[in-house]
């Protein structure tokens, strides 16, 4: 039973809300932006995602750089509410196109129309952005998405490749564009995040991949989809651990510790032909989500040394080698690296004819780094810096330094080696023949290299 | 902070800023627009009702601006209309009279032909919240409840029991509730079913309490017929609704093991599902159902993890939070399950630190002879994280790890490594840690103290580490060689000390280090003795004049209190009861799990449940009084030097006068109460003086509490009862009591009789609480006005976890009592009922 929904701006300003029971007491929202900002400001800890303040609690994600809140006196299921408030997010993206402040601004009406269907009395009703159409009087107002950073993980693909549709993902699943007609289209994404810890000898400590297809469909009657994926597939790791790196020798099979599926899929033939048939609701949804631990190769290969120079200066040395092939391009590739906290200045020197590099020394949390627009695959790059200590080292630099963390987003490339074979739409008529794309990308979740 | 007006209340009108001008600016405006039939003026209406709503989402109060608002309405534009709905709604209340000129027009929209309408107003109707409307809604509902289409009758099931918070004699009255359970059972749709469902849920839970048909009613939803009929639609229903359904079947107490089965073979798939509410909601129902069978109980585990993981992987960071929080509760449950997927556990670079605090406490769960070496190798290398707390946290981590018993050996080296790395902060984990270490395996002191020693006391700033140092010094005083004149000059600088429990430390260790090594020490215990006398902290004065006396009166008894020979510590306290831990089992799935502490004790009375029934008792539940006290015990760690402090003293002036066992006492040995607590707690050497009273030395959360006059007041003497003891503590929480009381069958019934006196004594319900309470029988709730008093008892035979639950109902005028009782082991129900009996017949005569 939810009490209140709220949206807060960064600053704390309410962007909407709404409440539902009337039993909480005035000033909630103040409560909790105050609670949030300054949870154990000593610590600078970040403040949970539920907490309970006198009685009530407070349940809240970011996204966008927004909080989405709800408020509940009762014992309810976090779980359950936390995944109302993305799906809350969500059906707003898929109204607004556009998920960010100054749409919920321009929109806020809208939101409240959405927030009457999508809960009553606090009660979860529907979230299923076709049901909600019927309800929703207000036309959405377009925010110019080419100004706004880009947020969530579809996001990515405005800056990387051209061969995307640049307003694709920013489309509202009710407007109509300049012409009247709705363009047919369709998108999976197959999303991986990946995290590898490396150890100071350069061997692989633990290696995961999270995965998500996702899927937008502006695809009017709702017709069925066919998504087939590697045949050879294969889930649910045996022998006793879950870490058995024997398995993966062949290089071929793809296999997936477990996954999960949207309500929309059927499965019928799924052990068969690993194919899903579902018909996709409009807007965005995950198809399937599903996790790895099989051995893969991981896309960066990191080395780090750091040595001492001198009574109170050290040298670190930072290699990245691409080992992927050469027509894949990873972008906005951050390397960050601590170093000693009594570090004074840092100097760098980037090898000879790098472009589009930048490098800092982040004088407040004591760490390099560096960042780089682009890496062609099979390509390597150094950085190289000069530290002055403001006293001597004493012992292990490595135990003061590190470990390095690498941030990146790699465009039509996936680790999993998870592929979709064909994506075929039950066909209406002969002419019908919607766009379809079929976009992978691979993001850092936590890629860390130790010393 | 301001609420600052949205911008596009400032596009619409950049002359007017905010507050008062704004608001009269919008009346005008919309008085102006009220009659207007220009071709624009609906447009113009949507953007001042825009302005208006924009407004009243910033804060500001526009609800001057009612009436003009309910002049505008009269419109076709729905989009106006739901603003308008939206105004409304949240301002009526304040404007009950003003309130009722939105009725005509709402309910002409109830009839309107069109369903959305239909749906819309009549939500907004029961939105109102005004109790003097509630005339006005009855009928529309009613109608809604019928209506043909599906939204209104969503809405309407939805309305009922908002009807019913307003005013609940007249949702009886119209009999809606059994026109809801109709609907259940026979609409087509799956969330006007839900909606019912939730409705239903919500009015007889809070009727409960008022008529035992509501509690019957109740019972029915969970019964056999009623829980299959909606697991068998229940792919049928939304998500969210699946939830309820799942919710609901995990209260279904099933008949036979054929039952269990066919319920977790239709649920199988929710597993796979990819939202972490309905996957967690089965994982609530496969864990309950499978109590009683050990073995699949475990082979659910198993087949969770993956699922678990999954969830933990997906999603956004707060998404996982909350699955792993369950994944938390469950590895602490059955660490041995998850020994293999430490690795699932690591701390990635990206996890929030609330993330990360759950995973270090889920790797200091699981280790054990086959993973110590690979988790306390990666808990290592968090401790030079950059990231402070979490260092921290690392640290403890491996100490909570040594203290396991697992491979201690390595594991003090790398402590001891710990120490080399010269980080304040890790050196004072640490010093803590090695302190915890020597005081369970004293073995290792050699070891350990040889590298302590070198660590300057001027290098460490923080408290507890400096505190720990402290202990170490004056308890290895004999080994270490420089210890006194290490003491000596902390003593020098006592002034600058600001921490008192450094300092309270510092006169123990001096004291100790005084008999082992007196030539060398008396000179700073003088120093000490005198410092301490003039501090200006309460405790630390105590604590010096304590010693002085002692001293003075006679040195030997005094090194038996201060430096007792000591034994090792076995087992260090768990923070929580085994009840406490399996409440919040019980309530899996729910915020519980988060805060890790069972919903009494941060949900308010009137949102906790249906048991109570009398509003103007305000403190029924004297049980779960009881279990707060286990739980704050953690709260009285932080300054249990002081309470212990003075609790000895006390009790010293007790024993003194009491009898001549006073001498006995003292010499108790130290472990007979157990350290409390295993983080970071400072040992106190005063925890030595334990009572020889009547309480059970292996609850030293009770004894504390005791010797505190925080617990149960003095028992009297022991109740003649025959064979049957009762647990001085029992939990049992509302819940539980109510779903018990409804399982159980009665064994006993019976009526028996006051003492007058005590039937004259019982002016209020409060102190026959306390007398049954002294007699370990606990009140859950009661209620009533003279001459007629209901209560309901529990009680739990000590040792076991049979609970004796009776309903008491006692007539002061005839001196009478009607006594139902209910236990889970029938056979004790006679014992018990004696015991009851004697306990109510001694009410009133001491």
């Amino acid at each position: 039973m939810i009490s209140q929904f709220f949206v807060l701006s960064q600053r704390g300003d309410h962007i909407v809300f709404r409440d539902y029971r009337g039993e909480v007491p005035k000033g909630s929202a103040e409560i909790f932006f105050r609670k949030v900002k300054f949870w154990n400001d000593d610590e600078a800890e970040e403040a949970p995602p539920v907490f309970n303040v006198d009685g009530v609690n407070y349940i809240h994600v970011k996204v966008a750089g927004l909080f989405f809140v709800v408020t509940t006196m009762v014992n309810v299921s976090p779980s359950l509410l936390l995944e109302l408030l993305q799906r809350i997010a969500r059906v707003t993206k898929d109204y607004l196109g556009v998920l960010n402040e100054d749409s919920l601004r321009k929109n806020f009406i809208l939101v409240y129309e959405l927030l009457d269907e999508v809960i009553d009395f606090g009660y979860p009703q529907t979230t299923s952005t076709e049901a909600l159409k019927s309800y929703i009087f207000n036309e959405p107002i377009m925010v110019d998405a080419g100004r706004l950073p880009p947020l969530g993980p579809a996001a990515m693909f405005m800056q990387g490749t051209k061969r995307m549709p640049g307003t694709a993902v920013t489309k509202s699943v009710v407007a109509t564009e300049l012409g009247g007609k709705k363009r047919e289209e369709i998108f999976v994404d197959i999303i991986e995040r990946i995290s590898v810890t490396f150890s100071s000898s350069g061997y692989i400590l633990t290696s995961e991949i999270d995965g998500t297809i996702q899927m937008k469909s502006y695809l009017t009657g709702n017709p069925e989809i066919r998504l087939a994926l590697n045949e050879d597939l294969s889930i649910g790791r045996t022998g006793s651990s879950t870490y058995d790196y024997r398995s993966s020798s062949g290089g071929g099979t793809v296999i997936l510790d477990d996954c999960n599926f949207h309500e929309s899929v059927q499965l019928d033939s799924f052990d068969i032909d690993r194919t899903l048939h579902l018909i996709p609701p409009d807007g965005e949804f995950a198809v399937m989500n599903y996790r790895i631990t099989q051995e893969f190769k991981p896309p960066f290969h990191v080395t780090v040394l750091i040595e001492e120079a001198g009574p109170s200066r050290a040298e670190v040395l930072l290699k990245i080698r691409a080992d992927f092939s050469a027509n894949v391009t990873a972008n906005t590739i951050v390397v960050q690296m601590p170093v000693p906290s009594y570090t004074m200045r840092a100097s760098f020197e980037l090898e000879a004819g790098a472009i589009g590099q930048t490098t800092d020394f982040k004088e407040g949390s004591r760490r390099l780094e560096w960042s780089l627009k682009k890496i062609v695959g099979g390509s390597e790059h150094t950085l190289r810096a000069k530290l002055t200590f403001s006293q001597e080292s004493h012992g292990n630099l490595t135990k003061e330094a590190g470990p390095v963390n690498m941030n990146f987003t790699i465009p039509m490339y996936n680790t999993s080696k998870l592929q979709v074979r064909y994506l075929q739409i039950a066909k209406k008529s002969k002419t019908y023949n919607p766009y379809r794309w079929v976009r992978y990308v691979t993001q850092a979740n936590s890629y860390v290299a130790r010393l | 902070m301001a609420p600052t007006v949205p911008s596009p209340a400032k596009s619409a009108s950049p002359s007017q800023p905010s507050g008062k001008s704004e608001v009269a600016d919008l009346k005008q405006q919309l008085r102006h627009l009220a009659g207007s039939r220009a071709p624009d003026a609906d447009d113009q209406r949507r953007d001042v009702f825009k302005r208006v709503i924009s407004c009243m989402t910033a804060g500001i109060d526009v609800s001057a601006a009612f009436g003009e608002m309910v002049l505008c309405s009269a419109t076709s534009d729905v989009v106006l209309k739901k603003m308008c709905y939206l105004y409304v709604g949240v301002h009526a209340r304040n404007h009950p009279d003003l309130a009722l000129l939105t009725i005509n027009f709402l309910q002409r929209d109830c009839r309107d032909q069109d369903p959305t309408i239909r749906g819309l107003a009549l939500r907004s109707l029961c939105s109102l919240r005004v109790p003097n409307l509630v005339e006005y809604l009855v009928t529309p509902l009613a109608t809604g409840l019928k209506d043909p289409n599906v939204y209104v009758r969503m809405i309407a099931a939805v309305g009922a029991a908002k009807l019913y918070h307003i005013s609940a004699t007249a949702c009886l009255d119209a009999d809606l509730p059994a026109a809801l359970k109709a609907l259940m059972l026979s609409d087509p749709d799956a969330q006007v079913v839900a909606n019912c469902l939730h409705a239903l849920q919500e009015i007889w839970t809070l009727e409960a309490s008022n008529s035992e048909a509501a509690a019957r009613e109740i019972e029915t939803l969970y019964s056999k017929p009623v829980v299959f009929y909606f697991l068998n639609k229940i792919k049928e229903f939304s998500e969210w609704a699946q939830c309820l359904v799942l919710e609901l079947a995990s209260k279904f107490l099933p008949s036979d093991n054929n039952e269990i089965f066919d319920i977790m073979n239709l649920l199988e798939d929710r597993l796979q599902h990819a939202n972490g509410a309905v996957v967690l909601a089965t994982i609530k129902v496969f864990l309950h159902l499978t109590m009683s069978m050990t073995d699949v109980h475990q082979q659910v585990y198993e087949r969770i993890k993956a699922p678990l993981l999954t969830l933990v992987g997906a999603g956004s960071p707060e998404q996982s939070y909350s699955v792993l929080c369950h994944l938390h509760l469950l590895v602490m449950r059955a660490p041995m399950l998850f020994s293999s997927d430490y690795k699932s556990f690591y701390c990635q670079f990206s996890d929030p630190s609330y993330v990360k605090k759950l995973k270090l406490e889920m790797l200091t769960a699981i280790a054990n002879e086959s993973n110590t070496y690979e988790i306390v190798t990666e808990l290592c290398e968090y401790a030079g994280n950059v990231d402070v707390p979490i260092a921290r946290e690392s640290i403890r981590a491996v100490g909570k790890i040594a203290l396991q018993q697992y491979d201690v050996n390595a594991i003090v080296d790398r402590l001891l490594q710990f120490l080399e790395m010269d980080k304040d902060y890790v050196t004072a984990e640490t010093l803590v840690l090695v302190k915890d270490l020597l005081r369970k395996y004293p073995q290792w002191s050699h070891d350990c103290i040889a590298v302590v020693g070198n660590i300057s006391s001027k290098n460490i700033q923080e408290p507890k580490g400096k505190a720990a140092l402290i202990w170490m010094l004056g308890e290895y005083s004999q080994d270490m060689h420089d210890a006194p004149y290490i003491l000596e000059s902390l003593v020098e600088n006592w002034e600058e000390e600001h921490s008192p429990e450094v300092r309270l430390h510092l006169l123990t260790a001096v004291m100790k280090c005084f008999f082992k090594r007196p030539p060398e020490t008396q000179m700073a215990l003088g120093a000490t003795l005198a410092a301490g006398l003039s501090d200006t902290h309460q405790d630390v004065h105590d604590r010096a004049l304590f010693y002085y006396r002692l001293l003075q009166y006679d040195p030997a008894v005094a090194e038996c209190v201060v430096n007792p020979p000591k034994q090792a510590v076995s087992v260090f306290a768990d923070t929580q009861s085994t009840e406490i831990k399996d409440r919040i089992f019980d309530e899996f799935n729910s915020l519980t799990v988060v805060y890790q502490k069972p919903s009494y004790m941060f949900t308010d009375k009137e949102h906790r449940g249906p048991f109570e029934y009398s509003e103007d008792l305000t403190n029924l539940t004297v049980g779960a009084e009881a279990t707060e006290n286990v739980i704050s015990a953690q709260r009285y760690q932080e300054n249990d030097n002081d309470l212990l402090l003075s609790t000895s003293d006390k009790e010293d002036n007790g024993t003194a006068t009491n009898n001549g066992s006073s001498a006995s006492s003292y010499n108790a040995p130290s472990d007979l109460i157990g350290p409390p607590l295993l983080s970071s707690q400072t040992p106190s050497e005063t925890l030595l003086i334990n009572p020889g009273g009547p309480t059970n030395s292996l609850q030293s959360n009770f004894s504390l509490d005791d010797l505190l006059g925080l617990g149960a007041p003095e028992a009297p003497a022991a109740p003649p009862a025959p064979a049957l003891t009762l647990n001085s503590k029992p939990v049992l929480d509302p819940g539980t009591f109510q779903k018990k009381w409804g399982q159980l069958a009665l064994s006993l019934s019976q009526e028996c009789s006051l003492s007058l006196q005590g039937a004259a004594s019982l002016m209020n319900p409060q102190s026959l609480i306390r007398h049954m309470q002294s007699n370990f029988i606990q009140c859950i709730a009661s209620g009533g006005q003279p001459p007629n008093y209901k209560f309901f008892f529990y009680a739990q035979k000590d040792g076991a976890t049979v609970f004796f639950l009776v309903e008491c109902i006692i007539n002061t005028a005839s001196a009478k009592a009607q006594v139902k009782i209910k236990a889970d082991d029938g056979t004790a129900a006679d014992a018990f009922s004696a015991l009851f009996q004697s306990a109510l017949s001694k009410f009133g005569l001491s």
